[in-house]
């Protein structure tokens, strides 16, 4: 073990500004000596700047056609080529990253506040709460999930809003787990006990003691959960719920290019696939990297 | 080993009555009225209210639910509008085609990803070690109707040596009499040589989609699990001992490692049974996964909800029988039960 590692110790609980200098330095180190996160990061800022600006950078309307362009295969004039009614697939597909990423985030927000808020209380508190968090955690668990998401989706009506839901509702059981595992070894902690004496009410403690201190463990859920939330979301579009066409998003893209597979025309599934793959890898890799970061000793 | 079955069952009944209540309560949230919905558009009011009537929506939560039980006991999962059949009868001649396609995935990925995990422990970080994480990532990033896009364009577009993914057999081949409903299993009892290399043919490409697809947690947790298995005092022992390398890896590591595995087959299969919905669509498989997406674009609500429902309870008898495996390979689990 390097000493850059060792520093790292005492990362689990950033109480002080040392440790805060010390995951500084030990991310920049995790960088430096894991190139793959690094290259995952480079990807994630791409799919910022896409999401951010590139509706205002595509070289064309993604919803406009050009029937005299029609299935034209990838070249400089349309570097994904174009699909049957000639729209360009580069331009949908860069325009398609804010929608694809913004259900990911919002569904992954959400279930970080439910799920996240719900695991504390039942760690904190143990009893009853405990109880129903548990059965619910369960109750989710005992069904496939993705077809579970399908359920939800037929039940709630067929909008994007309920895609996020549906997404949130099925990563509810990973956050609430480990908020909850987090939560229950740090209720008699010392700063915990401290923070009672001194007259702090439990929500009080459960929001300003015990949140910060599991945030980082939460954080690299996240980071891990967001690809399985941007698979999940482009294959509900992909079987034809939520976005519904024209609008550009990858699910449906590929859903669309899909009957062009067997007559050879595989630039219309695949870019809006590639993409899909790249933003999926990346918050992977990602993951990977953060959780190194935050806890060295769960290197994978 | 009675007592621990029955004992297992008892947990598996709270989840049980835990997937029938989702499943009630998502036919309850329908969009709109469920009684206008089923009325049709032209409906009158009168028309409406004699739908909810007969269809019970009149009565509180808890009398509903009773009803609902009541119609599942008796094997009425609602009535399809669009194919006209019982739920439960399109669903049961549907099952045995999902069912062929999700194990043959399984089998395929296990056979590819416990070798491939237990090599890359031994000669960790030689190159099969490398090949072993890059297809753990890449497995895991892939989302798997793209996999079964790729596939269908290389093997059938490109080599040609794919037929058309269109379904389980193609049209110059009718479906071997009915057995187990596998066609791989029914064409060989009927001696059918032709009809089962039909039928594989038609089976690869979904088949490898699946299995590549859960390639990645399989392989990631042998190689994990075997890694602890080795490093633990017992295979030093054996070593110690002087035992020959193959029974070392094989009965001492092996067996202990595959412990973890075999838990978790039960996510793997969360993961399978989901992804076979996407690969059915794909392949134009005519399975369950198919039936429910179909009927879901239709807005015809009864099929996903006995396709939820029957999904539901076959996860749980899942995780059952591997809970019931993992007793077969642990003994001390057989011991305390």
């Amino acid at each position: 073990m390097s000493p850059a590692e060792a520093n790292t110790g005492a990362v689990g609980a950033p109480e002080s500004a040392n440790a805060l200098a010390a995951t500084l330095r030990h991310a920049r180190y995790t960088f430096a000596e894991n190139p793959v996160s690094g290259f995952a990061f480079f990807l994630f800022v791409l799919l910022l700047l896409c999401a951010a600006f590139g509706p205002y950078l595509v070289p064309y309307d993604p919803l406009a056609s050009d029937t005299s362009a029609a299935l034209a295969p990838p070249s400089l004039h349309h570097l994904f080529g174009t699909d049957q009614i000639g729209r360009d697939i580069f331009s949908r597909v860069i325009v398609a990253t804010r929608l694809d990423m913004s259900i990911a985030i919002a569904s992954v927000a959400l279930v970080f506040a439910l799920g996240g808020l719900a695991g504390i209380a039942a760690g904190f508190f143990g009893g009853w709460v405990d109880q129903v968090v548990g059965r619910l955690a369960d109750t989710i668990m005992a069904f496939p999930l993705f077809v579970l998401a399908m359920g939800i989706v037929a039940a709630l009506g067929n909008t994007v809003t309920n895609i996020v839901i549906a997404t949130a509702i099925i990563n509810f059981p990973l956050y609430a787990r480990v908020a909850r595992a987090e939560a229950n070894i740090r209720r008699e902690a010392g700063f915990v006990q401290a923070a009672r004496l001194t007259g702090n009410g439990d929500i009080r403690i459960l929001l300003t003691q015990i949140l910060p201190n599991i945030m980082p463990i939460m954080v690299v859920q996240m980071s891990l959960t967001m690809g399985y939330a941007i698979l999940n979301a482009a294959g509900l579009s992909f079987i034809g719920l939520g976005v519904r066409p024209p609008t550009p998003e990858w699910g449906i893209m590929v859903a669309e290019g899909a009957g062009f597979i067997v007559s050879g025309d595989w630039w219309i599934a695949f870019f809006p696939g590639l993409a899909l793959m790249l933003a999926v890898f990346c918050f992977n890799l990602l993951g990977d990297g953060l959780r190194d970061i935050v806890d060295p000793q769960r290197r994978s | 080993m009675p007592t621990q079955i029955a004992k297992r069952l008892a947990t598996a009944i709270p989840t049980l009555i835990g997937v029938v209540i989702v499943t009630f309560l998502l036919t309850r949230v329908l969009p709109g009225d469920t009684a206008v919905y089923f009325a049709g558009p032209a409906a009158t009011p009168q028309a409406i209210e004699e739908v909810r009537k007969n269809l019970g929506l009149d009565k509180p939560l808890p009398a509903q639910f009773a009803d609902y039980v009541k119609g599942l006991a008796s094997g009425n999962l609602g009535q399809s509008l669009s194919t006209g059949q019982p739920v439960l009868s399109d669903i049961r001649t549907r099952l045995p085609a999902s069912a062929e396609l999700t194990l043959s995935g399984l089998l395929l990925a296990i056979l590819i990803a416990v070798p491939l995990g237990i090599v890359a422990a031994v000669r960790q970080g030689s190159w099969i070690d490398h090949a072993c994480r890059i297809v753990a990532t890449a497995g895991v990033s892939l989302p798997v109707f793209f996999s079964g896009l790729l596939l269908v364009y290389v093997f059938y577009y490109k080599l040609d040596w794919a037929p058309p993914p269109l379904g389980r057999l193609d049209v110059f081949h009718s479906a071997p009499h009915y057995v187990t409903g596998f066609y791989l299993i029914d064409s060989l009892l009927a001696g059918n040589l032709d009809t089962f290399r039909a039928a594989l043919a038609q089976l690869a490409l979904p088949a490898v989609t699946l299995a590549v697809f859960a390639l990645a947690p399989i392989t990631r947790m042998t190689r994990a699990s075997m890694l602890a298995a080795l490093a633990s005092d017992f295979v030093r022992t054996a070593r110690a001992n002087g035992l020959s390398f193959y029974t070392v890896i094989v009965t001492y590591a092996f067996r202990n490692a595959m412990l973890p595995v075999v838990t978790t087959l039960g996510m793997v299969f969360s993961f399978l049974l989901g992804a076979n919905v996407l690969v059915e669509k794909v392949f134009a498989w005519p399975g369950i996964g198919s039936y429910a997406v179909d009927a879901l674009i239709k807005s015809d609500y009864a099929p996903v909800q006995g396709f939820v429902l029957v999904m539901g309870i076959l996860y749980v008898l899942l995780n059952f029988l591997i809970d019931l495996l993992y007793g077969i390979i642990d003994p001390r689990v057989r011991i305390e039960g």
